[in-house]
């Protein structure tokens, strides 16, 4: 077991390391000065020369990217020229904004999401199916933004009963959450759904019903338990998902969060801060992508005797 | 077939029906036969000849929105399984009559213990604790004859073998002690050895516990080895039924004699000669040919054949047969005039 | 009663008759599906209304006219005005010109990169499939909108460079599928057949692969449009997508947000748009899915 999350560590080493190489170039090979550009408003000639200079922009690419590297292992991901923080230091306040943003969407996902698949597929095609699958396509047709202007106009400013924007309590957090992990919840409603309905025409169900369970017996004590596996695996990598949807969430809604943080490096032109906060998301991507081949061993006995087995 | 044996299974005029795109399709005809108390009773058939759909017709396992189950009578020891409904089923199922499957790799449920699974029925039925049903699981291994069986509780099914497997299933029939163990082609899926000590299993079994088995297979080796009576199976109808030894001596029925000669048979002096195979193919359920529905591939077939489908007469004691080559000249003549 | 009889038919040129048949199977497939045939009838009402256009819309998408700020809808405007008095129908019918542009294109483009390296790296496998895997893997750890955000960062906000982003976005996704979609025809009989026949690598994987990928390509770009439609109105709502005064059903929501209050339907008009483009999008994807390749399914 501690062989396979191992392997698992390595394998996923050089798909981070290779992510920072395709970053570093697309952001640092630009025609342009990139300085230049950050500094537009400010742009004496000898203050550029000095910055570059600090930023080492002359050096060659490899050097450049070399160096990069081996401050990110030590935490360092770099200074913002704009804001005059450390990057790494912007990230850390902003991240557990867009953690708890993340989190409460998730558990909205999972408590719809999965009571809302199970329902479908034991009434398959009944009007309680219909319903939800319509609106999981919906959830996976709205666009984030929209569905986010919208409930702010009718919970926020029409209603009354949340606030607009902002994020200075746990009510700030609710219309976010919703608006996020609506999307999600059908992903999951879908997925739950269709798992459930291959599983119960396995031969261990019928096995299952052979020994006189109740129908309600044979779906908690043997389906489920199979057809949410996938379910489960599924979840951990809706993290790139979330942190897409984040951007634009907490873009409306005003919560300072990573994906804030991403916007305004850009309309900024900050650099060192957009590599570094898309460097972190893309990091947290494929951790989600481990948790999930980990807990996707963890529930199915099978694959845990197969060492580093690659799933998919 | 004793007339006056105590039978723990009666079953008369059993018929299933299916509903789908091309109408009402009915896989089992008016099938009736019994199964005495301790007897081993055979159903055999090629494959889409009903016997699985027999089996799930009496648990109760058919899918009853597109499926429909009809009986006279389903007397299983003083219980008409015909009259109740499918929650007095449930809890006959796997109590009183239970069954073992053709898959062994694929019907246990991969992601919990074998000892859990196995203990199940007992959980449902008779409500006991887990610590209490871990014993008799234990008690079970050992009398189906699974090697280490306290190592083997907790495993997962993967890790059994095959064999292992289908005695763990067997365990799991037969702890609720039920009255009647169908077992559907148990051994198909297993290797030949391994085959063998299954059906030991199950005779010996039947010898020291005293079960009712009805054993479904299309392997004639097997019915003739293990079987107290045998019920022929063809097109959902049951077409011949008699005491094993009968069986294979005297067989009545065009279609179970093709059967019996096309086993090849080790003492065999011409081994050029061409093994005899039924021509033709089972008909489908949906466009029977009308009358008999063996007559297509009958090379006796009579006029009355195609007219009337015979009914199931006696014409030896104990022995059963659907054909009207069989039928005395007087009730040939009846059926051709009416 | 009917008797089975069996006979068998004169075996003429089976290629066509297979080719005609799975046309004609999948085509009534597709007919019988009514979503997928109401989501092309939209997304043909779509085309239609972008192309015409100036010839459709009640009024002119680019005049200003102060006095017809913020309308609530009404018979004039159906939809009401914007903060500079233009007509919010007009400016949805316009916004879908760049919109279905820019759902169409950088799918094509993502799913022609896609298909070479998959097939690529599905039949000739070794160092080649473990390069592009590994290349694909990466581009998919980014979440999708962060990627483009980079690459818009980049290259700049403009309309073309939203093609590229997007189509960097989509190509490892496509590759993915054609590659287990080579893998597998791989195996089959008729490919071992023209390899012994010495037919070259390239001859192989464009004759006999490619052609048998075609159905799964065509659902994969029809079901690639929604994405990208999305994709590229979040990047103009964000404003690093289409710039003004272009304007995307994206930019349109987006210029809308700060009236939110007195004229909400400057914001939500636009994004029912996209929904429902997405929507008829994702339907005749479906249809086409189950109509050709059922196999993708789940």
């Amino acid at each position: 077991m501690l062989m396979f999350v191992t392997k698992r560590i390595l394998i996923s080493i050089p798909v981070l390391i290779g992510i920072t190489a395709i970053l570093f170039v697309m952001l640092n090979v630009i025609p342009g000065d990139p300085v230049a550009l950050m500094m537009r408003e400010h742009a004496s000639a000898d203050v550029i020369a000095r910055v570059r200079a600090q930023m080492h922009l002359d050096d060659p690419v490899l050097t450049r990217y070399l160096r990069f590297l081996a401050a990110a292992l030590q935490g360092d991901l770099g200074h913002s020229i704009k804001l005059n923080r450390s990057v790494t230091q912007l990230i850390m306040t902003a991240f557990p904004n867009t953690l708890i943003l993340a989190a409460a969407a998730a558990a909205v996902s999972w408590v719809i999401g999965i009571p809302a698949g199970i329902l479908s597929a034991v009434r398959r095609d009944s009007l309680v199916d219909r319903f939800f699958m319509g609106f999981s396509l919906l959830g996976v047709s709205v666009p984030i933004f929209w569905s986010a202007l919208l409930m702010q106009y009718i919970f926020a400013l029409k209603l009354g009963w949340l606030p607009v924007s902002g994020f200075y309590g746990p009510e700030y957090v609710i219309l976010p959450a919703i608006v996020l992990g609506w999307s999600s919840a059908g992903v999951i409603a879908r997925l739950t759904r269709s798992s459930l309905l291959e599983v119960m025409h396995l031969d261990y169900i019928r096995t299952a019903r052979a020994k006189g369970l109740r129908e309600i017996g044979v779906i908690s004590h043997h389906a489920l338990k199979n057809a949410l596996i996938p379910v489960v695996t599924i979840m951990a990598i809706q993290v790139a998902g979330l942190l897409s949807g984040a951007v634009i969430t907490e873009a409306v809604f005003g919560i300072p969060g990573l994906g804030r943080l991403s916007v305004s490096a850009i309309q900024a032109r900050d650099m060192p801060l957009l590599q570094g906060s898309v460097l972190f998301a893309t990091a947290l991507v494929i951790l989600g992508n481990l948790v999930a081949d980990i807990l996707y061993s963890i529930l199915d006995p099978r694959v845990r005797s197969h060492l580093g087995k690659a799933t998919t | 077939m004793a007339v006056s044996a105590d039978n723990v299974l009666r079953v008369r005029n059993l018929s299933t029906e299916f509903h789908g795109d091309r109408g009402n399709v009915r896989v089992l005809e008016d099938v009736s036969f019994e199964v005495g108390r301790g007897r081993i009773v055979g159903l055999v058939g090629e494959s889409g000849s009903g016997k699985t759909v027999t089996a799930l017709s009496l648990m109760g396992l058919v899918p009853t929105p597109p499926g429909k189950v009809s009986a006279e009578l389903i007397d299983l020891d003083g219980i008409d399984l015909a009259k109740l409904d499918a929650d007095g089923l449930r809890r006959i199922r796997g109590r009183d009559v239970t069954m073992v499957f053709q898959e062994p790799m694929t019907s246990l449920n991969p992601v919990r213990r074998v000892w859990e699974q196995v203990g199940e029925p007992l959980r449902v039925h008779r409500r006991l604790g887990w610590r209490e049903i871990r014993g008799r699981v234990l008690n079970m291994f050992e009398m189906v004859g699974i090697p280490e069986p306290k190592a083997r509780l907790d495993a997962f099914p993967y890790q059994l073998s095959g064999g292992l497997r289908q005695r763990a299933m067997i365990a799991m029939g037969l702890i609720c002690e039920p009255k009647l163990l169908i077992a559907d082609e148990p051994t198909t899926a297993l290797d030949v050895t391994t085959q063998a000590q299954i059906l030991r299993l199950m005779v010996d079994l039947r010898d020291r516990v005293g079960t009712s088995i009805i054993m479904i297979t299309h392997d004639l080796g097997i019915i003739a080895e293990m079987c107290d009576t045998v019920n022929v199976m063809y097109a959902g109808q049951i077409v011949e039924q008699a005491d094993v030894f009968e069986l294979f001596d005297r067989p009545m029925h065009p279609y179970t004699r093709g059967l019996l000669a096309s086993i090849p048979k080790a003492t065999e002096k011409r081994t050029t000669r061409r093994l005899p195979s039924i021509p033709g193919i089972v008909p489908d359920l949906a466009k029977l040919p009308g009358g008999c529905r063996f007559r297509l591939r009958c090379e006796h077939a009579m006029p009355i054949c195609q007219r009337r489908e015979p009914g199931l007469i006696e014409p030896g004691e104990g022995h059963r047969v659907r054909c009207w080559l069989h039928e005395t000249e007087e009730a040939v003549r009846q059926a051709e005039t009416s | 009663m009917s008797q089975s009889t069996a006979s068998i038919a004169e075996p003429v040129n089976l290629e066509d008759i297979r080719a005609a048949s799975f046309l004609r199977d999948a085509t009534t497939a597709f007919r019988r599906n009514r979503l997928a045939m109401v989501g092309l009838l939209f997304v043909i009402l779509l085309a239609l209304l972008a192309i015409f256009a100036p010839l459709v819309s009640p009024y002119n998408p680019y005049i200003v006219d102060l006095d017809q700020q913020l309308l609530p809808p009404s018979l004039h405007h159906w939809l009401g005005t914007d903060n500079f008095g233009r007509d919010v129908l007009t400016r949805i019918i316009y916004g879908a010109r760049i919109s279905l542009v820019v759902g169409i294109v950088p799918s094509f483009i993502s799913l022609v990169i896609g298909t070479v390296m998959g097939i690529l790296s599905g039949y000739v496998g070794g160092r080649t499939d473990f390069v592009v895997m590994r290349l694909a893997d990466m581009m998919i750890a980014f979440p999708s909108l962060l990627l483009a955000m980079v690459v818009m960062y980049t290259l700049g906000a403009n309309l073309f460079n939203i093609f590229i982003a997007l189509a960097l976005v989509g190509w490892a996704g496509v590759a993915r599928v054609v590659r287990s979609q080579t893998l597998a025809l791989k195996e089959k009989e008729f490919i071992e057949a023209a390899r012994a026949n010495g037919t070259t690598q390239s001859t192989v994987m464009a004759h006999h692969i490619f052609p048998n990928v075609v159905p799964t390509l065509i659902v994969l770009f029809s079901l690639s449009i929604p994405d990208a439609i999305m994709w590229e109105s979040s990047l103009s709502f964000l404003g690093v997508g289409v710039q003004p005064p272009k304007s995307s059903w994206g930019l349109l929501v987006s210029a809308g947000e700060d009236y939110l209050f007195q004229a909400p339907m400057v914001a939500v008009a636009p994004g029912v748009a996209i929904l429902l483009a997405v929507l008829a999008f994702n339907f005749v994807g479906d249809g086409l899915r189950d109509a050709l390749d059922p196999s993708m399914k789940g």
